[in-house]
């Protein structure tokens, strides 16, 4: 107990500094609380603690890592002649799909040529590897190993093989934190992808569940309706999946229908995303990350090009 | 004190910063509502044992950490963490001679004081928060208190018998 007795001598001194330094550092919290929340004045900062946290984040992703190596190395032949037959039987599937894809593609660009509008080039992509995710139940916040070195900038897209999950919140210099689409705070600007109809896809803090809040009682939406990617709030490039609407409620008494879509992304069992680079998106555009520039950006529709050609209201033509 | 210093403070850094690869470590969904706080219940401990070297200035640090390891709002978790660690701190000779069931009472009104300050500056910040979710990690975290401070107390004394 050598190290009580040294500890409690100095009691008496000791106490009014500590309540005095507890009162310093709670005014420095808040003074950081008010300014993180504020403005984005901090990222530097954030980015410099990110820095000395990653080495942890490697630790703690080690032993995962490593079994999984470990069990790729030694998967039986048995094993790997059926994926490679999988695998194969998937590759001549999509490579019919693909022959249609590029006849319909050329088709495409010369539809828009002649609309005169903007032709929607190939985004670029690059895959990163997921290092956490949602490590606070409030938050869907995932870590990935790519960061500002590799070009990954704040606002950024991040999908995986089904659809949007995604995007990047803080771009540190070596890993960047994303936000997922089920986030309670994130919004998403979507469209029906079978009428064109607009909306807005919120997180609910469920992995399986988005909400779509602002759909009118007599909107034409109904189960199984795919919802895509609108390209209007500015940071996701348009027409990516993002969900399938599981269940319509109309209430005759309330304003609103009562719309959820379960995400096309397998949300909570990914373990690579991509990264996209839009042929549109210049680095650092679309920096405000969360619903409010979403949710901003939503009336301007005329502000995107393209998109607007692409979603015609279906009442327009018909009376 | 200071010669010392460093021998007597590696062990506890070590303790801290495998609290912190516990609170990053991905867990699976339905199991990441129980995640306890790791790092609270770190600083409880060492912050009545030796609340000398640490105590308010070593939670606040450790907090802003955790806040950008968790990407939460930059100052929350080192709001909460100094203000229990300063409780600790406070009343650490009264603390030192609870009995045991007692000191689980405390460190369950502990995590709470700590979940609520959280809960607080989320809802002030205007993040959506289901409120029950806050008691997962408070009833974990009571629960491992008895095996973590048995692990820790092995540590002392070792630390104290090396002198």
């Amino acid at each position: 107990m050598v190290a009580d007795s040294t500890d409690s001598e100095h009691r008496s001194t000791k106490s009014p500094a500590l309540g005095l330094r507890l009162l310093l550092l709670a005014a420095l919290s808040i003074i950081l609380l008010v300014v993180d929340h504020r403005q984005n004045h901090l990222d530097a900062v954030r980015e410099a603690i990110g820095a000395t946290v990653y080495p942890l984040r490697i630790l703690v992703d080690a032993p995962v890592s490593t079994w999984r190596w470990v069990r790729e190395n030694t998967a039986g032949r048995n094993e790997l002649l059926l994926e490679m037959s999988r695998l194969n039987a998937e590759r001549l599937l999509t490579h019919a799909r693909l022959q249609r894809f590029t006849a319909l593609e050329s088709e495409n660009a010369r539809l828009r040529a002649m609309l005169d509008a903007t032709a929607k080039v190939r985004d670029q992509v690059q895959v990163a590897e997921i290092m956490s995710v949602s490590t606070n139940p409030f938050r869907h916040i995932l870590v990935i190993n790519k960061g500002s070195r590799d070009g990954v900038y704040n606002g950024q897209a991040m999908i995986d093989a089904d659809g949007v999950v995604g995007q990047v919140i803080e771009a540190g210099l070596l890993s960047s934190n994303g936000v997922l689409i089920s986030d309670p705070d994130h919004a998403l600007p979507v469209q029906v992808n079978r009428n064109g109809l607009r909306t807005i896809a919120v997180g609910t803090g469920e992995f399986d569940r988005l909400d779509l809040p602002f759909l009118p009682n007599n909107a034409d939406i109904e189960d199984g309706d795919l919802l895509v990617t609108s390209g209007l709030g500015g940071a996701f490039p348009a027409g990516y999946p993002v969900a399938l609407v599981d269940s319509v409620l109309r209430i005759p008494q309330g304003p609103f229908a009562q719309v959820t879509a379960k995400p096309a992304a397998q949300l909570n069992q990914v373990r690579e995303i991509m990264l996209i680079w839009s042929a549109r998106d210049e680095p650092g555009s679309g920096a405000e990350s969360d619903s409010d520039s979403d949710l901003a950006a939503e009336p301007g529709s005329e502000s995107v090009p393209g998109a607007e050609t692409a979603s015609p209201v279906p009442e327009a033509d018909d009376d | 004190m200071i010669k010392v210093g460093a021998s007597r403070r590696l062990p506890v850094v070590i303790c801290i910063i495998m609290a912190l690869m516990l609170a990053i470590v991905p867990m699976p969904a339905w199991a990441s509502s129980y995640r306890p706080d790791w790092l609270a219940l770190t600083l409880i401990y060492w912050s009545i044992s030796m609340p000398r070297t640490y105590s308010v200035g070593t939670a606040w640090i450790v907090g802003i950490v955790v806040d950008v390891a968790h990407g939460t709002l930059l100052g929350q978790h080192a709001l909460a963490l100094a203000f229990i660690t300063y409780l600790t701190a406070k009343f650490h000779l009264q603390l030192r001679v609870f009995p045991a069931l007692q000191m689980i009472a405390t460190v369950f009104a502990l995590l709470a004081i700590y979940q609520f300050i959280l809960f607080w500056i989320n809802g002030v910040a205007g993040t959506y928060a289901d409120a029950v979710a806050y008691w997962g990690p408070v009833v974990s975290g009571t629960v491992l208190w008895p095996f973590i401070s048995h692990i820790f107390s092995g540590i002392r004394y070792r630390l104290a018998r090396s002198f």
